[in-house]
């Protein structure tokens, strides 16, 4: 912190920046902001009620295990990076990223209230304390936040936001590519915009770090980055398994990892690790986190009440005085 | 072929995927008092959107300030995306506004640094770009 760092204390000067990425993404982030409370999700009700009694379980289970990772990122993760922060700017994107990770845990109880009786919210809650998977995923990522080593605490802080997170989000996409649930997955893909500009965020920063060092230092350290993301994965695949084996999604939340896997890497400067024949996304899971993705995709099934249509005009000069 | 004119922050993402398409480019530059960079060639414009908020702000501000040029909007003929699906349908929002108010083919979006198959159908298509023109 700025006090540790410096002898005395200094108040943070936001007219004299020493990187322009921490005024940029802080512009990001705040006007990005939201809350869960602005999402209707009682419009979602009656959708709830046409799944089947195990299609709610494990959404319930998927959302308390996403609540866990949230929980964690607020709590300790973010704020884990405020000591070995750069610049004083960076401490203070590190405390919103922190706060939004508390509205974004806090965002899946509200899904809860909405749509599940208080015993159903115990039960799942319960589970995600007890899931070995879950519990381990938990147990690797916060053993290297309590680490010593800053850059391994940033990488392991991009594995949670660009990849961890996404085994959960892939049951909202798929009930929205279904059209159900589809209010609860315009809050999820409010929470998805988040963990991007985050992962991007924390990766730079990591980027940052890495020039910094040694040859051998950071050879060290990206041998370091894919044992790490091999070892959460290897658990991950056993997550998703012991998730979505009853409702038989399981291969295609494989392909959602491999594809967020790689995305991950990206964030963190290097190359991809799984081929492409395993990380080319179901096209109904791509079209429903990003209708614009799929260039040949059914422009009609777009889900969600945020999907609206773009007016287009013709340019003049005039236009690019923007 | 065509040249690429291109825009990439500090965070060099969109840079090392056009280091990869071993095509001749330009950068154009970060800080408004650098050199402005001016076009005297066709070619193919990569731009990156970081995501989520309004169309106003999608473009980059150097983007705009490079496309404000007259000459450079004269020699482009087609625009490249980068961005990140998890923006939702903003996703390389502002490669869709430049072809848009261009009059030019968005000829292909990818995410972050690009994965060897962009280099391969970025190359396929400014051949095909290419040959049309």
């Amino acid at each position: 912190m700025a006090e540790t760092k410096h002898k005395i204390a200094r108040p943070v000067n936001w007219n004299k920046l020493e990187d322009p990425m921490d005024l940029e993404v802080w512009n990001r982030l705040t006007s990005n902001f939201w809350l869960p409370e602005k999402v209707p999700m009682a419009n979602d009700i009656q959708s709830w009620a046409t799944l089947r009694p195990e299609e709610q379980l494990v959404t319930m289970r998927a959302f308390t295990g996403l609540t866990l990772l949230d929980t964690i990122q607020g709590t300790v993760g973010a704020i884990s990076l405020i000591p070995d922060a750069l610049t004083m700017h960076e401490e203070a994107v590190y405390t919103n990223i922190s706060f939004m990770e508390s509205v974004h845990a806090k965002s899946y109880s509200s899904i809860f209230s909405t749509l599940c009786s208080t015993d159903e919210i115990e039960q799942a809650f319960r589970w995600s304390e007890e899931n070995p998977y879950l519990q381990k995923k938990a147990e690797i990522v916060l053993g290297y936040y309590r680490g010593d080593d800053p850059l391994k605490r940033k990488v392991a802080s991009t594995l949670l936001e660009s990849f961890l997170f996404y085994s959960g989000f892939y049951l909202p996409m798929y009930w929205s590519s279904r059209a159900k649930l589809t209010n609860t997955a315009d809050l999820i893909r409010l929470i998805i915009r988040d963990e991007a500009i985050h992962g991007y965020y924390i990766g730079y920063k990591f980027q940052k770090g890495m020039e910094q060092e040694t040859e051998a230092r950071r050879e060290e350290i990206k041998a370091y980055t894919y044992d790490l993301l091999l070892e959460l994965y290897d658990n991950e695949i056993k997550y998703t398994a012991d998730l979505y084996d009853g409702l038989g999604l399981t291969e295609d939340v494989k392909h959602f990892l491999h594809y967020n896997a790689n995305k991950a890497l990206m964030n963190l400067g290097f190359d991809p690790l799984f081929p492409r024949e395993v990380s080319q996304v179901n096209p109904a899971i791509l079209s429903a986190l990003s209708p614009n993705a799929d260039e040949n995709h059914d422009f009609f099934s777009g889900s969600g009440s945020s999907y609206v249509i773009g007016k287009h005009e013709a340019t003049s000069d005039d236009d690019w005085d923007f | 072929m065509f040249e690429i004119a291109y825009f990439s922050n500090v965070s060099e993402n969109t840079k090392r995927f056009v280091d990869k398409l071993g095509v001749q480019h330009h950068r154009i530059p970060v800080m408004a008092s650098e050199t402005p960079l001016m076009m005297s060639e066709p070619y193919v414009l990569i731009v990156p959107t970081y995501g989520g908020g309004d169309d106003a702000t999608s473009v980059p501000k150097q983007v705009i300030r490079f496309l404000n040029q007259q000459q450079n909007r004269d020699f482009i003929r087609g625009v490249i995306a980068a961005g990140n699906t998890n923006f939702g349908d903003k996703y390389c929002r502002a490669g869709e506004i430049v072809a848009m108010k261009c009059h030019v083919p968005l000829i292909h979006r990818f995410e972050l640094l690009g994965t060897p198959y962009d280099v391969e159908v970025v190359h396929k298509k400014m051949e095909t770009l290419w040959n049309q023109h």
